[in-house]
């Protein structure tokens, strides 16, 4: 806990060594960046190396420093280095190429004229220049070859061709110093006559950024300078040779400390900034830090401080006492791999208040049951089990846990939440009969087409003019039970099978949503019993399980009732139960629609009468229970406001003081209970509120489950139109053909069936899956006020 | 045509499986940090798919209509199927 509050960030004891971690990472870092550009890659370091004390703090930082410093004078040396040898290289190429264009008719055996390669012909046959009186003056240098065109024909306008320009390649490329790409720079070289037009020219090639250099006259000092350049270069070549293995080395020794120093140096930040937050007590001799710690961890704790105090040599022992608090405690929930997905998806929401009943155990189940009534396809179960099952087994190997792509993290994340979705959809799948939407005959069908046909007798004929007919269960042999293990796979086959399922699936996420419902106000009985407020069990418990039950709970009966005794016999008659649970709300009745069972009429005004009575006790009695609690003489019950003075640790303190901080100083966490100050108002105005939220609730909630026919309903036709529309055309030629028409048409099956199915509806009824979670169930129960427990601990460095 | 048991087979077999599942099971799973959470898994597990099949099965056993079939599946399933 923040203990120091009223010191500003930089004032703070530590800064200094705060500090002085933030230099050495920048430090680190621009060493990693020279270790990057040459090409290296630092090796992590194996073992997690300790926080450094702080003397050796201070080493480190001397040395990762010099490191530094001289990584980057070898870096500068070699640049520099690196600029003149490009530059002696390009003098000597001048000098080479301009033998070319001045020397005296080539000796027998050199090279001829490179036409081929110069812009121009000179204008001036070199062999006039002898003959003419002035004398000539060359400029040579080196261009830029994009800018060649330009210069030509500025020289040319400005010098009204007192000149003579040609321009040669050179014969290797070399690198500008700007770009630091290769370019084929293009020599040139300039004779002129005339002092003035030297100088323009000087000033122009200035302009265009060309090198230019001193074109000694006459051959033999051509020959000295070229010689004395080919001497340069080789020195200049072997000094850059040793700079650059020294570089090298330079390289390699900070590759090897390089990572070890920055996983010390973030560990003492880390330990820094947390030292930031203690406070020292008032003789400046010892550090208080305020802690949250788990009951169970306290012995650990001690054990810890011991052995940090006999590391570390002082003569002082550390200790750890508690202390009592009005703040609410942090929440911690201990997890193992497996269901630390499923408490993620709890906490997304909220995570528990305080000691509050832990939603999560249950969801482990009830989650993927219910994405699984959404989803449910054997084939498509099937995939997403195998695909989380690889997950599963592959789960240490470091190429899946490392991967940087952030939708495969969260995939990898909730590989066990998919391994049981993909499980209870299989399951699901079975009861639905559905594989890949083609249902499966384990158990022979219940109804008999032979039975209908004989009875109807159905010939041929008959049959050629009536396109569709309908199987009759009231005659006898048609059918004969229910299907033992989900739907009966004949409905598949039929035309109207939507009919059937519709209603099948109404009322299955009716009662489902109910029962789930039920379960969520049950669960609401551990928190009353844990948190001693037996009140609530009767004042809020009962008058909700009484409203719930009345009213849906006897709509679940209607529905089985209906099930059971209602047959194809009296379909004529059957009653519509939703009918009839409409009427029951209105007190009205209606003559079409036959009651279910005798006595129906005064159970259910019963029923309404009991629901309704329920609703004023559950909005009036915890807030007239806690307002005549209150009002009964308490046994002089001192407020306790808590004086702002300083008290040492060992005596008793308030509530809500910490040592040494005055209760000012703190800052102030959570709520003080106080009990003078709660308004009957605001009590009344919660309860008020929470009646409503659950009467209307329970309505809207009912209706809300209505969305895993919905989506069960959705996957079931997309499916059916995929094999349809897709893969049955791959079967439909008969020929060898349609064989390898085959093949692409399963490829398109397949893709479709993982993109549109597996992915698109799996996300679309997961997210409805914890929709309903979140509202419909935990809305019964579960406040999720609280905040999670963060212990100090060091994270793994990753490396980029 | 085969004789089916109507409903008291599958709900005696299903009954007893589930009832395992979810009553005796959790009486087996070892003494461990997890025992709490396995067996409130086996309990949750037993009931959700235990309902949901006894939904199902209950869903057909008095069907009120009987499924409409094209002409040719009946030619087909009239001496295909018992």
């Amino acid at each position: 806990r923040q203990l120091n509050p009223k010191v500003s960030a930089f004032q703070r004891r530590f800064v200094g060594e705060v500090r002085r971690c933030e230099e050495m990472e920048k430090t680190f870092a621009f060493l990693q960046q020279e270790v990057r550009g040459a090409g290296r890659v630092p090796v992590p370091c194996a073992e997690s190396p300790r926080a450094p004390l702080a003397r050796e703090a201070l080493r480190l930082q001397e040395q990762s420093e010099q490191l530094a410093q001289e990584l980057r004078e070898v870096s500068h040396n070699r640049a520099s280095l690196r600029g003149r040898l490009r530059h002696l290289r390009q003098y000597l190429h001048v000098l080479r190429e301009g033998q070319r264009f001045t020397s005296l008719p080539a000796p027998l055996g050199s090279p001829p004229r490179p036409r081929a390669f110069s812009d121009h012909e000179p204008i001036l046959d070199p062999s006039l220049h002898q003959h003419l009186d002035r004398k000539i003056n060359f400029v040579a240098g080196v261009i830029h070859p994009w800018r060649v065109s330009a210069f030509e024909r500025l020289l040319w306008r400005a010098c009204r061709g007192y000149l003579v320009a040609s321009f040669v390649e050179m014969p290797e490329p070399m690198e500008d110093p700007a770009t630091g790409e290769d370019i084929t720079w293009v020599i040139f070289l300039i004779s002129y006559w005339g002092e003035q037009i030297g100088q323009k020219i000087r000033k122009i090639s200035d302009c265009f950024h060309c090198h230019v250099y001193p074109y000694p006259e006459s051959e033999a000092s051509r020959a000295d300078t070229m010689s004395g350049l080919h001497s340069q270069i080789q020195d200049l070549s072997v000094v850059l040779e040793e700079t650059e293995q020294y570089l090298a080395q330079v390289l390699d020794k900070v590759v090897m400390a390089l990572p070890t120093w920055r996983v010390q140096v973030q560990k003492m930040k880390a330990i820094y900034l947390i030292l930031n937050q203690c406070s020292f007590d008032v003789t400046e001799k010892c550090l208080i830090a305020e802690v949250w710690c788990p009951v169970r961890d306290l012995t650990q704790v001690q054990e810890a401080l011991r052995q940090g105090s006999y590391k570390s040599g002082s003569s002082v022992e550390c200790f750890v006492q508690r202390i009592p608090t009005s703040e609410s405690p942090p929440t911690l929930i201990r997890t193992n791999k497996f269901t630390a997905g499923f408490q993620s998806i709890v906490d997304a929401y909220g995570v528990a208040s305080y000691q509050e009943v832990n939603p999560a155990p249950y969801a482990i189940i009830t989650f993927p049951f219910i994405f699984a009534i959404m989803f449910g396809d054997v084939g498509h179960g099937l995939l997403m089990f195998l695909f989380a099952l690889w997950m599963v087994l592959y789960e240490n190997s470091p190429s899946l846990r490392q991967a940087s792509n952030e939708i495969w993290l969260t995939f990898f994340e909730g590989r066990y939440l998919i391994l049981l979705m993909g499980a209870f959809s299989i399951y699901t799948g079975f009861i639905y009969n559905e594989c890949f939407s083609k249902a499966t005959v384990i158990f022979p069908s219940a109804w008999s087409v032979a039975a209908m046909a004989n009875h109807s007798s159905w010939s041929s004929a008959y049959l050629a003019t009536h396109p569709s007919l309908t199987l009759d269960p009231n005659v006898t042999g048609v059918f004969q039970g229910p299907y033992p293990f989900g739907i009966d796979p004949i409905w598949s086959l039929a035309t109207n099978h939507l009919n059937f399922l519709n209603s099948f699936k109404m009322k299955m996420s009716v009662v489902l949503g109910i029962v789930h419902m039920g379960f969520g106000v049950v669960l609401g009985i551990f928190n009353h019993v844990h948190f001693r407020q037996r009140h609530r069990l009767v004042l809020e418990f009962l008058p909700e399980v009484v409203f719930l039950l009345a009213l849906f709970g006897y709509l679940v009966f209607l529905i089985f009732y209906k099930w059971i005794k209602f047959s194809a016999a009296d379909s004529r008659l059957a009653p519509s139960i939703l009918i009839h649970f409409i009427d029951m709300f209105l007190f009205t009745s209606n003559t079409d629609n036959l009651p279910l069972y005798r006595g129906q009429v005064p159970v259910q005004m019963v029923l309404v009468v009991l629901a309704l009575a329920s609703v004023p006790v559950l909005l009036l009695g915890t807030p007239l229970y806690l307002s005549c609690r209150r009002r009964s003489p308490r046994p002089g019950r001192s407020a306790p406001v808590a004086d702002g003075e300083q008290e040492p640790l060992l005596e008793g303190q308030e509530a809500g003081n910490s040592v040494n901080a005055t209760k000012e100083d703190v800052e102030s966490g959570g709520h003080s209970p106080d009990a003078e100050h709660l308004d009957f108002a605001e009590i009344f105005m919660h309860q008020a509120i929470h009646t409503i939220e659950y009467c209307l609730g329970c309505v809207s909630n009912t209706a809300s489950y209505l969305r895993l026919w919905a989506l069960s309903l959705a996957h079931a036709q997309l499916s059916e139109v995929l094999w349809s529309m897709v893969m049955r055309q791959g079967f439909v030629r008969l020929s060898y053909v349609g064989g390898v028409v085959l093949v692409p048409v399963f490829a398109a099956f397949a893709v479709l069936t993982v993109a549109i199915l597996l992915v698109m509806e799996g996300l679309s009824a997961f997210l409805h899956a914890l929709r309903l979670h979140w509202v419909e169930f935990q809305n019964k129960f579960y406040v999720g006020a609280g905040y999670k427990l963060c212990p100090f601990a060091f994270a793994p460095d990753v490396c980029e | 045509a085969m004789a089916y048991g109507g409903l008291t087979v599958p709900i005696i077999v299903m009954s007893v499986f589930w009832g395992i599942v979810g009553g005796v099971l959790p009486w087996l799973v070892p003494k461990g940090p997890n025992r709490g959470v396995i067996n409130t898994m086996l309990v949750t597990c037993a009931v959700c798919c235990y309902l949901f099949w006894l939904i199902a099965i209950l869903a057909q056993l008095n069907p009120l209509f009987g499924p409409q079939l094209s002409n040719e599946t009946i030619w087909y399933l009239r001496y295909d199927w018992p």
